[in-house]
């Protein structure tokens, strides 16, 4: 029983059965709302065949990948699914970027959403500074802005008040 | 046909020639040069985030700019392996073995300026190659019905996934899952949606910009935020003079040259090896051949010279599928094959007919380029070198405001700068899995038309499987399939390394 729970953590620990398991849910999801689509007959094929058909192989390829990474003792040196040093606000601070872009961009116009933007995504550097990080923003914004604005034509406001409208 | 052939390579240059379209090869040579040598950024993030600007051009000057961003990309790479030893795009990893240690004795320069001529030499021959090949295979290709396109197909996204990095498993399954991608929206012949779970903006599909920017954009910023071991610019001082061969450096390398120009146009008509594995054939080749094979990784020029040469040969080489079957080879052809079909072009072998100033004017508007970037790389080398020393933590903030305005500016849309978010944060995933998110462009390009192409083989056939084995041609393709994956299990159990698993170990022999 002990080496049966020891032999079962070990392969949890292993990269390539949560890739295998992931491919393998994707898979069964695409195919299970596949098959609410209609899928016709082979010769008369409706919209849900192929992505049924192709989530089943999604979903058999992620248990293959899953067997192939537990059963070899796989030569891969890299089994962490984080990486050493995990930069938990490094990837905020890039994935916050893009969406006060969005939000900024779509409320108040194409100056502060440039300058929340990369202001916010350069602060996740590890030696980046208030100051820096301003610096920064300030000068991608007024280049951004005479780029895409000015000579690009990009229909968006550069300063805007969209707030409750 | 050589005179047909040479007729229709004139007008290409007429097109080519033509100053707008000049200007658009111009600014595209020297963008994608300029950020291609920046550390951490390789040709798919280049062309991925310089994509949207392209939308607004017409059809001839956008093509043109993105082949020009991608080969001027490749340049820069070659830039940052050899001074900063940084392999930033896989195939240049050989070339740091020669090119740095050069680089160390204050060779640099003729390093580089080899790098340069043997880019120059392979590129040429492989536009020569497509000058002659892609008029016979779009001949074949056109007799072709809808079940030899749908093995064509089937052969061009295993080949494409199996080159990728990492198991060959992960690869086809990164296929797939692009395959599912490029299914969401709305169905081309019923009308009715598909994984759009309600939301209307999706109707069109996943953008291609979003996919390739989320990808290769945000998931790689990801990956390499405070990850960046700080940049060694101790050794690039390189001015104009010193680009300069002797006459005996080039005695040295012409001949390396030639054969890397050799094997990478030999291994780009294999399907399912790539520059990658042509770079590192001519490596191995070259030092076997060598009387002094114990020099190489001292600092040679021929290692340098040649898997440059064979690199250039194998990508130009991958342009043939990609221009004249409309079969990408990999995930930057799958860039520029999507480019066109977002401009409205159809990609496949009608594409030279009905299209000629296309494809002629890409094939003339490659030797324009090429020299352009021998021009442009001679006196610009100073700036380059400087442009090595930006540090990442400015460089990612300023590129990721690219990609945001990008994306939206691609369709106006906000909606679409939402999916990179997604997009991105699920590709860091898919990278720490270990899957090498490449093939995923692969299968989203081509997975409307393989669809398409299949059910129209099974209505054709009446819905009998068998018409891919009994259609003599498609048979063919379908057997170059099963070699491919039967020397894939067949490496796997003999438990040797593949070809791409021996590219795969060898930035780590670099290191040491």
């Amino acid at each position: 029983m002990a080496s049966l729970d020891s032999a079962l953590r070990a392969l949890i620990r292993k990269r390539d059965f949560y890739a295998g398991g992931l491919m393998l849910i994707i898979g069964c999801g695409v195919a299970l709302k596949g098959l609410s689509y209609r899928s016709g007959t082979l010769m008369h094929m409706g919209p849900g065949f192929l992505p049924t058909a192709l989530g089943a192989i999604l979903a058999l390829l992620g248990v293959a990948i899953a067997i192939a990474g537990t059963s070899a003792e796989s030569a891969e040196s890299d089994e962490r699914i984080l990486p050493e040093h995990p930069q938990w606000w490094g990837w905020l601070c890039i994935l916050a970027g893009p969406v006060l872009f969005i939000v900024c961009g779509r409320y108040f116009g194409m100056i502060p959403g440039t300058f929340a933007c990369v202001f916010i995504a350069a602060l996740g550097d590890r030696t980046a500074t208030l100051k820096s990080s301003f610096v920064l923003a300030v000068v991608v914004t007024i280049f951004g802005v005479a780029l895409f604005s000015y000579f690009l034509q990009i229909p968006m406001p550069i300063l805007t008040w969209k707030v409750g409208s | 046909m050589i005179s047909t052939a040479l007729t229709d390579l004139w007008y290409g240059f007429g097109v080519a020639l033509e100053p707008h379209n000049l200007m658009w090869c111009f600014i595209g040579v020297l963008v994608g040069n300029m950020v291609g040598v920046l550390p951490g950024m390789g040709p798919l993030a280049t062309i991925s985030i310089l994509l949207p600007l392209t939308f607004a051009i017409k059809p001839v000057g956008a093509i043109l700019m993105l082949a020009g961003v991608m080969y001027g990309a490749q340049y820069g790479g070659a830039i940052c392996s050899i001074l900063l030893n940084l392999p930033c795009h896989p195939p240049h990893a050989v070339t740091c073995l020669d090119g740095f240690p050069l680089t160390k004795q204050g060779r640099g320069g003729v390093a580089l300026g080899i790098t340069v001529l043997a880019s120059f030499v392979g590129a040429s021959w492989g536009i020569t190659e497509m000058i002659f090949l892609s008029p016979l295979l779009v001949r074949a290709a056109l007799e072709f019905g809808p079940a030899e396109v749908c093995s064509l197909m089937l052969l061009g996204l295993l080949a494409g996934s199996t080159l990728a990095r990492g198991s060959p498993l992960k690869g086809v399954a990164m296929t797939v899952l692009g395959l599912i991608l490029g299914s969401v929206g709305t169905d081309l012949e019923f009308g009715s949606e598909r994984y759009t779970f309600g939301l209307a903006e999706l109707d069109d599909g996943i953008a291609l910009v979003a996919l390739a920017l989320g990808l290769f954009g945000i998931a790689e910023f990801m990956n390499s935020i405070n990850q960046v071991a700080p940049i060694n610019t101790r050794y690039t001082n390189v001015s104009l003079r010193d680009m300069r061969p002797t006459r005996a450096d080039l005695k040295r390398s012409i001949f390396p040259m030639l054969r890397g120009t050799l094997v990478g146009s030999l291994c780009s008509l294999i399907p399912g090896t790539g520059p990658t594995i042509a770079s590192f054939v001519a490596y191995a080749t070259e030092k076997k051949i060598s009387k002094t094979p114990e020099r190489f990784g001292t600092g040679m020029l021929e290692g340098v010279a040649c898997p440059e040469a064979s690199t250039h040969s194998s990508v130009q080489g991958d342009f043939i599928p990609t221009m004249s079957l409309g079969i990408p080879g990999d995930a930057v052809m799958a860039l520029l094959l999507g480019a066109l079909m977002i401009q409205g072009i159809v990609p496949g072998p009608q594409l030279i007919s009905q299209h000629p100033d296309i494809f002629w004017g890409l094939v003339a508007s490659f030797w324009i380029g090429n020299i352009l970037l021998v021009l442009l790389n001679v006196p610009l080398i100073g700036i380059w070198v400087k442009m090595l020393a930006i540090p990442y933590r400015y460089l990612y903030p300023s590129a990721l405001f690219f990609v945001c305005i990008g994306v939206y500016a691609a369709n106006n849309d906000m909606f679409q700068v939402g999916e990179v978010v997604v997009i991105g944060a699920f590709g860091y995933l898919l990278l720490r899995l270990g899957f090498h998110p490449a093939p995923v462009l692969l299968g989203f390009v081509l997975g409307p038309r393989f669809e398409e192409n299949f059910r129209r083989a099974m209505l054709i056939s009446r819905g009998d499987l068998g018409v891919f084995v009994e259609r003599p041609i498609s048979a063919a393709f379908i057997a170059v399939c099963l070699l491919l994956i039967g020397t894939q299990i067949y490496f796997r159990l003999r438990g040797a390394k593949t070809p791409v698993a021996m590219v795969e170990n060898a930035p780590v022999q670099l290191a040491e």
